[in-house]
C-alpha cells in the first residue's frame, strides 16, 4: 500500500518535483513519510470506525434480533421487530407526528429565512446599486441570536413563554382583550401542542438559515439583478425568478439538513413536552426509540425503530433531490465541474447546515 | 423643435417613473421594516422576559408575567448555582468540549489533508464512508454505540463522551477542510519540501498555519454543536458527577415540577445562555463571515 502511495502521489494532480525528476529523495520510503501515513489518516479513521460506523453497522443486525441487551442470549427473528413496530398504534402515531414535522418545518422555516435574506441583501432602493435595507447587520444579529442558544434552552425558555398561567404569550394574549387564553395550556390541547412546537422549531432555526441564504445571494452576480430590473421584473418576480434559481443548491441542502432536524426533533420535543404531548399529539420517532432502548431496555426492538428513522430520512432527501431534478435544478450545473462530480460539490456546500445542527449532531 | 419636444416628454416621464419607483421603494422597505421589527421583537423580547423573571420570586412569577420584581433578587443565581450544581456541569461541559474540540481540528485536519492532497487506493472509498457518516440520523447508532462504549469501558465516562464527539464531529470538519487544503497552492509546499522540511513539518509549519482561516470557521461551528449537543450526554452520560450543562439543566427543569423554584430555574437559564452569547458576540462577524466560506468554498 505504502508503495503505491508515493508512486501515485506524484502522478495525481499537479507534477510534484520528484515526478519532474527533481528530487527522487522524494520516491523514498522513508520512516518519515510511513508514520505520516499512519499517523494522520489511521488515528482518526480508528475513531471514526470505531465509534460512527461499526454502530451503524452493528445496527442493521441488531433489528433483526430480540436482544435485551443485559444478557447475552438473543434470538434472530428476521422482520418480526418491524411487523411489531407497524402493528404498534403509538409507533404509527409518532411516524405520522414527524412525517408533519418533516413537511410543514422545513418549508416554513425556509421560506421565512428566504423573506429575511432577501429583504436583508436586496431589499433596498431600486436605484443604484443593488443594496439591502437599512439597518440589514442590525436584523442579521439579531436573527441569528436563536441558533447560538442551546436548542435545550429554546426549548425550556418557550416552555415557560407557553406557561397557562405565569407564561408571557397568555399573559400578552390576555391584555390585548382576549380573554379566552386565560390559562390556556398551548402545549396541552391536542389541537394546539404540535402547532407550538413546529413554532418553536422555526424561532429556533431561521436565523441560521437566513444567515446561510444572505451569503448564497451575495454570491449571485449582480448583473443579474441589474439585468432583470432593466427588464422591469419587479421584487417579488426577481426573488422567484432569480435568486432563487441561483441559490437552489443551498436551498437544496438546507431543506435536507432541516428535514433531518425535523425527523429527528429529540431536544425540542425533550424540552417542551417530554411525554409524547397530549394524547401522543407530539410524540416522535426518537423519543420512542430512546424510552423502549433505555427505559425499558429493548435494545433489538429499538434499534429497528432507527432503522426505520434512517429509511424516512433517506426517503425525505431522495425527494428533495428529485423535486429539485423535475423542477429543473441539480443536473446542469454539477456538470460544470467533471473532475469531481455531484457529491462533492455538494458535499462543501451541505457540510456546514450539518455541523449547525452540531458538529456532532 | 418636435425632437426637444419628445425628448422632454421622455424626461418627464422618466421623472414620474423615478417618483413612482421611489415611492414603491419607500413602501416597500416601510414593510420589510414592519416585518422585520415584527421578527426581531418575537426574537427578543422571550430572552429579555427570562432575563426580567430571573429577578422575580416564584410567587411574582406566578402572579404576573409583566410585573417588574419588587427587589432584585440576586439569590436566585446563587440558588441556581448551588441548587442545580450548574457550576460543576459547566466545568464538565468546558473540560468535554475543549477537549473534543482539540482533538476534532487536529484529527481531521490530518485527513482532510491526506484526502486532499495525496493520491492512494481507497481514498475514494473512504471519502464516501464519511459521507455516509454525516447523513445517517444519529438514533440509528446510539444503542449500538452506547454498548461499544460500555465494552471498552467508556460509558458514562468523559473520555468517552469526548471521544463519541470526536468520531461523530471529524465527518463535517473533514469535508469543510478537504475543500480548504485543495485550495491551498502547491508551490509553497513544494518550497517547504525543497528546503528540506519532511511530511510532518511540511504539514504543521507550512501547511496548517496557511489553512487557519478555515480552521477558524469549522473551530467555531464545531464549538457551538458540540457545546449544545444533548442526545449524546443524554444517552451515553448518565452519572450524573460527569452530566454537562445541556442535560443539567434538562433535569433541572424536570425537578420542578417537585420543588418549585421558579425564579431559580430563569436564573440558570441565564447563566447557561451569557456564556454563549458573549461568544457569539466577540466573532459575531466571523460567524456571519464562515458561513460565507461555507457556501462557496
Amino acid at each position: 500500500m505504502s508503495d503505491t502511495i508515493t508512486k501515485t502521489e506524484a502522478t495525481g494532480g499537479r507534477l510534484t518535483s520528484a515526478a519532474r525528476g527533481g528530487r527522487p529523495r522524494r520516491r523514498k520510503l522513508t520512516f518519515d513519510r510511513v508514520t505520516f501515513f499512519l499517523a494522520f489518516l489511521g488515528i482518526p479513521l480508528t475513531i471514526f470506525v470505531l465509534f460512527v460506523l461499526m454502530p451503524f453497522v452493528q445496527a442493521i443486525f441488531w433489528a433483526m434480533t430480540d436482544w435485551r441487551g443485559y444478557s447475552p442470549d438473543y434470538n434472530f427473528i428476521g422482520f418480526d421487530n418491524f411487523i411489531k413496530m407497524f402493528e404498534d398504534e403509538v409507533f404509527l402515531k409518532a411516524l405520522r407526528n414527524v412525517a408533519l414535522l418533516a413537511a410543514v418545518v422545513p418549508f416554513v422555516t425556509l421560506t421565512l429565512a428566504l423573506g429575511v435574506a432577501v429583504a436583508i441583501t436586496l431589499g433596498g432602493p431600486s436605484k443604484g446599486p443593488v443594496r439591502g435595507i437599512g439597518g440589514a447587520s442590525f436584523y442579521r444579529v439579531i436573527s441569528f441570536f436563536p441558533y447560538v442558544v442551546p436548542a435545550i434552552i429554546v426549548g425550556l425558555i418557550w416552555a415557560q413563554m407557553f406557561d397557562p398561567n405565569a407564561g408571557l404569550v397568555n399573559g400578552f394574549l390576555t391584555r390585548t382583550g382576549l380573554d379566552g387564553f386565560e390559562a390556556f395550556a398551548w402545549l396541552g390541547e391536542v389541537s394546539t401542542a404540535m402547532p407550538s412546537l413546529m413554532f418553536v422549531f422555526v424561532w429556533g432555526l431561521v436565523g441560521f438559515y437566513a444567515v446561510l441564504f444572505i451569503a448564497a445571494i451575495k454570491g449571485v452576480p449582480a448583473e443579474l439583478y441589474e439585468a432583470a430590473r432593466i427588464d422591469g421584473a419587479g421584487r417579488f418576480r426577481t426573488t422567484l425568478s432569480v435568486t432563487l434559481p441561483s441559490i437552489r443548491d443551498s436551498v437544496q441542502t438546507a431543506y435536507i439538513y432541516l428535514g433531518i432536524a425535523a425527523l429527528d426533533a429529540f431536544v425540542y420535543v425533550q424540552a417542551l413536552l417530554p411525554n409524547g404531548g397530549p394524547a401522543n399529539s407530539t410524540l416522535t420517532i426518537s423519543q420512542q426509540l430512546f424510552t423502549t432502548a433505555f427505559r425499558k431496555g429493548q435494545f433489538g426492538y429499538a434499534t429497528a425503530m432507527g432503522v426505520v428513522l434512517a429509511v424516512v430520512t433517506l426517503v425525505f432527501a431522495a425527494l428533495v433531490f428529485a423535486v429539485n431534478r423535475l423542477t429543473g435544478g441539480g443536473e446542469d450545473k454539477k456538470v460544470k465541474g467533471p473532475r469531481r462530480k455531484a457529491p462533492p460539490a455538494g458535499v462543501e456546500q451541505g457540510a456546514l447546515p450539518a455541523g449547525a445542527e452540531g458538529g456532532a449532531r | 423643435m418636435s425632437a426637444t419636444t419628445a425628448d422632454q416628454g421622455a424626461v418627464t416621464a422618466d421623472r414620474k417613473l423615478t417618483r413612482q419607483v421611489a415611492s414603491s421603494d419607500r413602501r416597500f422597505a416601510a414593510i420589510s421594516h414592519t416585518l422585520l421589527t415584527i421578527w426581531a421583537v418575537v426574537v427578543i423580547v422571550p430572552m429579555l422576559w427570562v432575563l426580567m423573571s430571573s429577578f422575580k420570586s416564584t410567587g411574582e412569577i406566578l402572579s404576573s408575567p409583566f410585573s417588574l420584581p419588587d427587589t432584585w433578587r440576586f439569590e436566585n443565581y446563587s440558588n441556581a448555582w448551588s441548587d442545580a450544581n450548574i457550576g460543576k456541569y459547566f466545568l464538565n461541559s468546558v473540560i468535554v468540549v475543549v477537549a473534543a474540540l482539540f482533538l476534532v481540528m487536529l484529527l481531521g485536519a490530518m485527513c482532510a489533508y491526506i484526502l486532499a492532497r495525496f493520491q492512494f487506493p481507497g481514498r475514494r472509498l473512504i471519502y464516501y464512508t464519511m459521507l455516509a457518516g454525516l447523513t445517517f440520523p444519529v438514533f440509528l447508532a446510539i444503542v449500538p454505540l452506547f454498548f461499544q462504549l460500555q465494552n471498552f469501558g467508556l460509558l458514562n465516562t468523559r473520555l468517552g463522551l469526548i471521544l463519541t464527539y470526536v468520531a461523530f464531529a471529524l465527518p463535517f470538519t473533514m469535508f469543510f477542510l478537504y475543500s480548504f487544503f485543495r485550495s491551498l497552492p502547491h508551490d509553497v509546499y513544494e518550497a517547504a519540501l525543497i528546503d528540506g522540511a519532511g511530511d510532518w513539518r511540511a504539514f504543521f509549519q507550512v501547511m496548517l498555519p496557511m489553512a487557519s482561516p478555515g480552521m477558524a470557521a469549522v473551530a467555531i461551528f464545531n464549538f457551538l454543536g458540540l457545546w449544545n449537543q444533548f442526545l449524546l450526554p443524554v444517552a451515553l452520560n448518565t452519572d450524573q458527577d460527569n452530566w454537562v450543562l445541556t442535560q443539567g439543566m434538562s433535569a433541572y427543569a424536570a425537578s420542578q415540577v417537585y420543588d418549585i423554584d421558579y425564579g431559580a430555574l430563569f436564573a440558570a437559564i441565564v447563566i447557561t445562555v451569557v456564556p454563549v452569547l458573549i461568544v457569539y458576540a466577540i466573532f459575531q462577524r466571523r460567524i456571519s463571515g464562515s458561513v460565507s466560506q461555507g457556501t462557496f468554498r
